[in-house]
């Protein structure tokens, strides 16, 4: 097998480290490929790299995929959704005046903390988040959007700047991805409220996205990476690799942040005050357990629904994110696959079996912190 | 005219920004301000509104900016962004993907000109083509808002749709309005009234 370069686009965040291990730990080479990493400056950027062709594959958002196919928001290029690369891992912190002004709320109390956010008189609250079509913003509109009295304002700083943000009064809390909000953390300027999951408990963070056109072109190259990143995630998940995996990625080419910073995430014992003892959050970040990489249509369908899609943009949005594929490209390499491509985002209370091609499988609970349930297999008005 | 424009300039170096701010001087743009803190870019494109903006594209500021842009209905406004490595593909890609200008090896201030050029030319076409889309949908608007004025016309005076037509247009001469304008008032008057 001759081997294929490949520049992927990556932005320095704990959630890239299915590419990195993919490339450190020699499954992309396995698969015939010289997987080159390049770092990029922001997700406009990124994006752009993308749609012009000087990135053949790039992580990307969960919402910018979706966004770009239903017309919203910079190129209008048409990018695929291979597989998602991780679910959750980003954590909702709030300034040190902010934590004193509405007093204690128990961690990861979604309700109990919009409640006190509410009571709070003044300004509408700043809050930072690192792009507009990000799980992060979704996630936070939807969260305030069950209290309409709460005036807030979305503000997009770049992760690695959002510590100096809150630092210096620009934003009054923030929706990062790790290890940014334990950065704020450890410079005592604020603390971790909750994590992502808290709102939804499973929500599809980052995915591997490519132009549409190309994947129709390199239907086997796809495959092969589609096949080292699944391997990498398999790998990540594995409790007795969490250490060696945090010192890869604290490496100066790729995050350049202490393994400090990073552990918590890989872990999930996130520290929400400075020197206060760790919380052990289940599914804090994950990469492979539960069928995490499968791009469920229904999820692709949920994000277009937040940002305004009308039936057609939903539809739109299911078939970017390509599920087909995942099914083609993994069975190969014995990933389980779910019996459909589509589940009733939010209504898994509990660990659930579902049936699929290997038997049964067990899915994590996505619940939603109201309890929402959203079907979209009906057709939908 | 070109000589108009406002440009704003994101760069946290001073060094940088002078020599920007000369070469555009030199170019006949004088209209400039400069920003290298992103708590000021925010108020700054509020305030100053620049028809151009210039932002190297290794800044990580530029995803504030596009929210900027975006929320505050300004995204027909042309930003330029500087690219660091020479690439004349990367530069024709994006001019004919039409967002942006990219410019090539860096800032060459000796091609600064000719590159806010492009972005202006760009920037006015997409103005142009903005501008002929909501000159469509308000005309479709205006039809609708006529032929709803006509139908209350035809069912309340028992006109034909011409003869209908034809009152609105002459109610309008008589008191040197436009057409719309009275379709408009009957509309709103009959809402009140139903």
């Amino acid at each position: 097998m001759s081997v294929t370069t490949l520049n992927c686009g990556y932005v320095p965040l704990v959630d890239c480290a299915p590419l990195v291990i993919a490339k450190e730990l020699g499954f992309a080479s396995e698969e015939g490929l010289a997987l080159n990493l390049v770092r990029q400056p922001s997700w406009s950027a990124l994006r752009d790299m993308l749609a012009l062709g000087h990135l053949e594959a790039a992580q990307m958002l969960s919402p910018m995929p979706v966004a770009m196919s239903i017309g919203l928001g910079g190129l209008p290029a048409k990018v695929d959704t291979l597989m998602v690369l991780s679910v959750n891992g980003t954590v909702f912190g709030v300034s040190t005046a902010l934590a004193a002004d509405i007093g204690p709320v128990s961690f990861g109390d979604a309700n109990a903390l919009l409640n006190a956010l509410s009571r709070r008189k003044g300004k509408p609250l700043r809050i930072g988040v690192p792009f507009h079509y990000s799980m992060h913003q979704l996630l936070l509109s939807y969260w305030t959007s069950a209290m309409p009295d709460l005036r807030i304002e979305e503000i997009t700083v770049p992760p690695p700047r959002m510590a100096d943000a809150v630092a210096s009064g620009f934003v009054d809390a923030f929706w990062v991805g790790e290890p940014w909000g334990t950065v704020a953390v450890q410079q005592n300027v604020a603390q971790i409220v909750m994590s992502g999951r808290d709102v939804w408990q499973f929500a599809p963070e980052k995915v591997l996205a490519v132009r549409h056109d190309w994947v129709t072109d390199n239907p086997n190259v796809a495959r092969r990476l589609m096949r080292a990143v699944y391997q990498a995630s398999a790998w990540l998940d594995e409790a007795q690799n969490k250490h060696l995996a945090v010192e890869i990625l604290g490496r100066s080419e790729h995050l350049s942040v202490s393994p400090d910073l990073i552990d918590p995430a890989l872990t999930g014992h996130i520290v929400p005050t400075l020197n206060a003892h760790p919380l052990k959050i289940d599914r804090f970040l994950q990469f492979h357990k539960h069928a995490a990489t499968f791009p469920w249509r229904s999820q692709a369908a949920w994000i277009a629904s937040q940002l305004g899609a009308d039936a057609a943009g939903i539809q739109k949005a299911k078939d970017c994110f390509r599920s087909d594929l995942y099914r083609q490209n993994l069975a190969g390499i014995g990933a389980d696959m779910p019996g459909a491509s589509e589940k009733k985002e939010g209504a898994l209370q509990f660990e659930t079996a579902v049936a699929s091609t290997r038997g049964h499988m067990i899915l994590a609970p996505d619940a939603f912190f109201d309890g929402r349930t959203f079907d979209f297999t009906t057709p939908f008005r | 005219m070109i000589k108009d424009l406002r440009i704003l300039i994101v760069e946290p170096s001073p060094e940088r920004v002078r020599e920007i701010v000369d070469a555009l001087s030199k170019a006949g743009w004088s209209d400039v301000k400069a920003v290298a803190q992103i708590s000021a870019l925010e108020r700054t494109v509020r305030d100053f509104a620049p028809d151009i903006v210039l932002i190297d594209l290794a800044n990580p500021d530029r995803d504030m900016l596009e929210h900027i842009s975006h929320a505050t209905e300004t995204s027909k406004r042309a930003v330029a962004l500087f690219v660091d490595q020479t690439d004349e593909d990367l530069t024709q890609a994006a001019l004919s993907a039409g967002v942006s200008a990219y410019v090539v090896d860096g800032l060459k201030m000796d091609r600064i000109k000719s590159v806010l050029q492009t972005a202006i030319a760009r920037f006015k076409m997409m103005r142009q083509m903005q501008s002929e889309l909501d000159a469509a949908k308000q005309a479709l608007e205006d039809r609708k808002t006529i032929d709803r004025a006509k139908g209350i016309l035809m069912r309340q005076r028992n006109l034909s749709e011409d003869e209908a037509y034809k009152l609105l247009r002459k109610t309008a001469m008589g008191q040197n309005r436009k057409v719309i304008d009275v379709a408009h008032a009957l509309v709103t008057a009959a809402d009140l009234l139903s």
